[in-house]
């Protein structure tokens, strides 16, 4: 990728009159060498693996490694069948399959990491959830995906995604901006809009920290798939009003950066603070370790 | 530095549940295995930072063991390897240093080669040392691994070797442990050179380490 800053990506979407997706296939060609056609079959194939992850998740109530966490997603059907959810079947089908997948990842199930494997559930939840209550096209869902790729490459050129370097601003936090970004592509927004969502995502996570209860991809984890990808939709719904950042995205991801460098070592994935320091947390511990 | 793709933050399809902890701890063992090569009988795991402290609950240990005997970093069974592994003598260590990256790793193998490597994040991991040499792999080339001699013509010759295959050298990093002393060189491949390209290179005088590392 030749493009550094969103300010780049943004220039480059006007002089050339096309999508940031266009713009994202088209570098991904030059880098690989490879047809857009191929670049986009590669795409297809991560959606196909989200949308069954999707469908194994659901399938599923085995447990994970501390016997909490793994049957929370089957609860959210049977209830919303009884009395719908107050925002919509969108959002009904955003929380259930944002739990499915993580809890599947969990399980050493098979997943796509998007960017990582704590924070998968996000992105796919939003674009197939929204794909199936809209009738948006395989095509149109690729477009969602793309858009969604060149945010977390853009951010991920300037801090690396993990919450052991910044915490889980730079796991679950960029995966909201990323599936905020490829939902108002997907709902028809303009660069400036799928900028705009992104940028209001994650001004919203800053300072998230990474605080897993005994070490594992469960508490908070799981559930919190399930409330940035609702954070997501609120970005994008924001955007698409024409509400916008008063911070450029470049900055944001800038702070994020930064927000990431000062937190305590306690709180980047060494479980040695916050949630992971809780009496139950300690007490789970003591018990887990001990089988 | 190299621009990354897209698909660095959209895949891999991988099983859980981490990026950094599962799939990156697979693909450090995978290309442990492919730098080794021979068939092993004993490795050791020492663990740092992150990747000791929550490497448990993250499948870190099960992920490099699996990597190192070749499984993929989507393969189901990455969940049973411990009943799979029943005939290697594998064991792990964990430490806490600060001077290392937060999630790393040494795969010492057959108590010959140590491999030390990061897993940078998104599953993306940088082999950093081998055998005390500094390397920077990330398992996106072929890479032609070699030790030798430290002496002057040895980047024309080994270039040239490849240049006849009319094969492009996408970078190539040295290093070495004093004027003359023991060397390395790592030369990263557009396309990948055959069986036969290594024995040339390893028929020439003063090589005495020759491998050739699939990429990821």
């Amino acid at each position: 990728m030749t493009i550094l800053s969103f300010a780049e990506l943004a220039e480059k979407c006007k002089a050339q009159n096309k999508a940031i997706y266009e713009i994202a296939q088209n570098e991904e060609a030059c880098l690989s060498g490879d047809s857009i056609d191929v670049i986009r079959l590669r795409v297809l194939e991560d959606l196909l693996a989200m949308k069954q992850a999707v469908k194994n998740g659901l399938k599923s109530t085995e447990k994970a490694i501390s016997g909490w966490c793994g049957d929370d997603c089957v609860k959210l059907p049977e209830r919303f069948k009884k009395r719908a959810a107050l925002f919509g079947k969108a959002f009904e089908k955003i929380t259930t399959y944002a739990l499915a997948t993580a809890e599947e990842n969990l399980r050493m199930g098979r997943i796509a990491a998007c960017p990582t494997a704590g924070s998968c559930g996000i992105v796919p939840s939003v674009i197939i959830a929204v794909a199936e209550e809209e009738n948006i096209s395989e095509a149109e869902q690729i477009n969602g995906l793309l858009t969604a790729g060149i945010v977390g490459l853009l951010v991920s050129n300037k801090v690396q995604l993990a919450g052991a370097v910044a915490g889980c601003q730079a796991e679950c936090g960029v995966a909201s901006a990323m599936a905020a970004a490829a939902l108002t592509q997907m709902l028809g927004g303009d660069t400036n809009e799928i900028i705009q969502a992104a940028a209001l995502a994650m001004k919203n996570i800053l300072g998230l920290t990474c605080d897993p209860v005994c070490g594992l991809v469960e508490v908070p984890c799981i559930k919190r798939n399930a409330f940035l990808a609702v954070h997501a939709v609120t970005a994008s719904e924001l955007a698409l009003c024409g509400v916008e950042s008063k911070i450029p995205l470049d900055e944001v991801v800038d702070t994020l950066k930064i927000t990431g460098q000062l937190m305590s070592p306690l709180l980047k994935e060494t479980s040695q603070g916050g949630l992971a320091k809780t009496k139950t947390a300690l007490a789970l511990e003591e018990v887990l370790f001990k089988k | 530095m190299e621009p990354k793709s897209i698909f660095s933050v959209i895949s891999p399809i991988m099983v859980g549940p981490s990026s950094s902890h599962t799939a990156g701890a697979v693909r450090l063992g995978l290309m442990a295995k492919n730098i080794y090569k021979e068939k092993f009988f004993k490795v050791k795991f020492v663990l740092y930072n992150s990747f000791a402290t929550t490497g448990f609950g993250h499948g870190t240990d099960k992920g490099l063991l699996a990597g190192i005997l070749g499984y993929m970093v989507d393969d189901p069974l990455i969940k049973n390897i411990f009943e799979i592994a029943e005939n290697i003598d594998y064991s792990y260590e964990y430490v806490q240093d600060i001077s290392r990256h937060p999630n790393s790793v040494d795969i010492i193998i057959d108590d010959k080669m140590t491999v030390c490597g990061d897993s940078v994040g998104a599953g993306e991991i940088r082999i950093n040392c081998i055998n005390g040499f500094t390397a920077d792999i990330d398992g996106s080339y072929d890479t032609l691994l070699l030790m030798y001699k430290d002496k002057p013509g040895m980047i024309s010759t080994v270039s040239d070797i490849i240049q006849k295959q009319k094969v492009n050298i996408a970078s190539l990093h040295c290093d070495r442990s004093s004027k003359g002393g023991t060397a390395s060189m790592y030369v990263a491949l557009d396309i990948p050179v055959g069986e036969d390209v290594v024995e040339k290179v390893r028929q020439i005088k003063d090589v005495f380490f020759v491998t050739n590392i699939r990429k990821l």
